[in-house]
């Protein structure tokens, strides 16, 4: 079983698009989604939810204004400033602040009458579901919640385990964008992580952090460059760039407005074989499938 | 004034919005711009700052005095985020999982452990024109975006400046939160594809946690389809500008240029823009039937 992640650096450069693709061209697969704070890739699978779980992923402080006496401990403790003192006398002026709270507990070990309760905090779900191209891991971080490295993990677990438990051949997953936790959660352990780019400064350079990051994890690269043709100088310098640091370029994939237009209808960019695709098929989607080829051996 | 750009989707064009809305500004009032996608921080492509400050950013991570530590234990029990672990009288740190909240320093009955500054990341500042830029970078491998984002608006100099414009981190996790936070107004950077409306609307519910008022900017109309402005039309969502795709603004963007300053159509809209924010950030009222 060998695992595959898109992943990009900079959002938007079309790593859910190739997803997409890829979960029509692979056999054998799990697809998960790590990108868990802003999900998109069930929007092109229209995946049938079969499990539902709950994510507890942190904890929250809880005061009991039965107990506290305002002394005002906990405001000097928390160093992540959640913990104000408000207009009020007595116990009423303490408030805590849930969005600022990072679950440290300090304030409760600290609180000299046994005030503060650290609680679960419900941070999101995560889902298991059955797509047309096969199985799907997927979640849903709540609303200004943290700790999406640890959602991250949780999906990477599960999906690992349904892979050796049906004998599949790949993990292909959508990451999050930029360097960060998640992205961490998501790069550790990868078979390839295929970088996704866009030829404008703002792609090459983002491009530069994640394969920083890569190197930094040990992991294995390869490179895409997504829409190519919208800037083919800046593409050739992207791919001298990768020559010089001895990344290969996996895939240049032009820009195709029916990308788009699959996109707006809901669809991946690749049409299944059954479709007759190899009469009419558009070039961006061509480009995919070679691509396709390209990763696929390289993880055999 | 501090007006945030963000976007549940990231590449809608953010960094545009923020920039050349800035751009815009510039000549008639004090501006100054924070980067605070720390993990991929690109405004300055677009703006090449003269970045003459730059301080760590760091956290403060447990150093064990092992001649003193009695093995008690208590230290891996009050971590949170198992970032010490003690074996015996062996105390191990994992800097990199340390949220440095204080807490094993705090309690370790024999005061066995001390604190040193961890750098995870870098604060820098200069001027790119008119405009004061700051910018902050969390360093590779680190996980922990928010206290370099925070680091970063400490920076907000509310007395001098008129208009403090934010260029948040795409998505809607913590990162995002720390940057949002206590901003007056949100601009929402979208577009008219499944992707931008499903993440717009995540985006949405962030917002509406915390409490500010915003309004969203269509960036490639025309592209994708009808059902983003039917969400917005449907809710009362405030359209504030619609930016048409077109090539030649991809152009401009893939180089690194600016859009107002090459194109004056797109400078008559970017003042459109800011009047509509200024009128509803005065107002703090959240409804509106967006430009006719
Ligand atoms: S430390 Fe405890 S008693 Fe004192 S103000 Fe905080 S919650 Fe109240
Ligand atoms: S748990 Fe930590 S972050 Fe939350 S309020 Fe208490 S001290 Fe502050
Ligand atoms: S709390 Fe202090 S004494 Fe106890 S194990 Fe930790 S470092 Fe050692
Ligand atoms: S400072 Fe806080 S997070 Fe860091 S090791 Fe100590 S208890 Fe854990």
């Amino acid at each position: 079983m060998r695992e595959l992640l898109v992943i990009s650096g900079k959002g938007g450069t079309g790593k859910t698009s190739l997803v997409g693709g890829f979960a029509v061209l692979a056999e054998n697969k799990i697809l998960t989604d790590c990108d868990v704070d802003a999900a998109d890739l069930h929007l092109l699978l229209k995946p049938t939810v079969r499990e539902t779980r709950e994510f507890y992923g942190s904890k929250k402080a809880v005061l009991d204004h039965e107990r506290c006496t305002g002394c005002g401990v906990c405001v000097q403790a928390c160093r992540f400033g959640a913990i104000n003192m408000g207009k009020g006398r007595g116990n009423t002026k303490v408030q805590i602040d849930p969005i600022s709270c990072e679950g440290c507990a300090v304030c409760s070990h600290a609180c000299p009458w046994g005030a503060i309760a650290m609680k679960d905090n419900l941070s999101g779900y995560w889902f298991i579901s059955d797509t047309p191209y096969g199985p799907l891991v997927h979640a849903r971080l709540g609303v200004a919640e943290e700790n999406s490295g640890k959602l991250v993990t949780r999906v990477r677990r599960e999906a690992r385990s349904i892979a050796e438990d049906q004998g599949l051949d790949y993990i292909i997953t959508d990451g999050p964008p930029g360097i960060g936790c998640p992205v961490i959660s998501s790069i550790s352990g990868v078979d390839l992580a295929l970088i996704v780019t866009e030829p404008t400064v703002a792609g090459t350079h983002d491009m530069e952090r994640i394969l920083e990051l890569a190197r930094h994890f040990d992991t294995k690269t390869m490179v895409c460059i997504n829409k190519y043709d919208l800037d083919e100088g800046k593409a050739e310098e992207i791919e001298r760039y990768c020559r010089d640091e001895g990344i290969q370029v996996a895939g240049k994939i032009p820009f195709d407005e029916e990308v788009v237009n699959a996109l707006a209808r809901g669809l991946p960019a690749v049409a299944p074989a059954d479709n007759g695709f190899n009469q009419r098929e558009g070039k961006a989607s061509k480009a995919i499938r070679e691509l396709w080829m390209k990763v696929s051996s390289y993880l055999k | 004034m501090v007006i945030a750009v963000a976007s549940g989707k990231g590449g809608t064009g953010k960094t545009t919005i923020a920039v050349n809305l800035a751009l815009t500004l510039e000549r008639d009032m004090p501006v100054q711009l924070l980067d605070c996608d720390v993990e991929e921080p690109n405004a300055h492509l677009f703006l090449h700052p003269l970045l003459d400050v730059s301080e760590k950013v760091a956290l403060p991570v447990p150093v064990i005095d092992q001649s003193k530590c009695n093995g008690c234990g208590r230290c891996s029990e009050i971590c949170a985020f198992n970032a010490i672990i003690a074996i015996g009288t062996h105390v191990m740190v994992f800097p990199e999982l340390c949220h440095g909240c204080g807490g094993c320093s705090r309690f370790c009955p024999v005061s066995a452990i001390s604190e040193e500054p961890r750098e995870i990341g870098v604060v820098e500042s200069g001027r790119a024109g008119q405009i004061e830029f700051v910018q902050g970078r969390v360093n590779v491998g680190n996980p922990l975006a928010p206290p370099v984002v925070r680091a970063v608006k400490s920076k907000i100099d509310a007395r001098q400046v008129k208009v403090v414009i934010i260029d948040a981190p795409p998505g809607t996790s913590c990162p995002v939160v720390a940057s949002l936070k206590d901003s007056d107004f949100c601009v929402l950077v979208t577009e008219p594809t499944p992707f931008g409306l499903n993440d717009l609307v995540l985006a949405i519910d962030v917002v509406k946690e915390l409490d500010i008022p915003f309004g969203v900017v269509i960036n490639r109309s025309g592209l994708g389809n009808k059902d983003l402005l039917t969400y917005c039309r449907r809710e009362k969502v405030p359209v504030l500008l619609e930016i048409p795709f077109d090539r030649r603004y991809a152009a401009c963007y893939a180089r690194g240029g600016r859009l107002v300053e090459e194109f004056p159509e797109l400078k008559e809209a970017f003042w459109g823009l800011w009047r509509r924010i200024r009128a509803l950030a005065t107002t703090g009222q959240t409804e509106f039937r967006g430009p006719s």
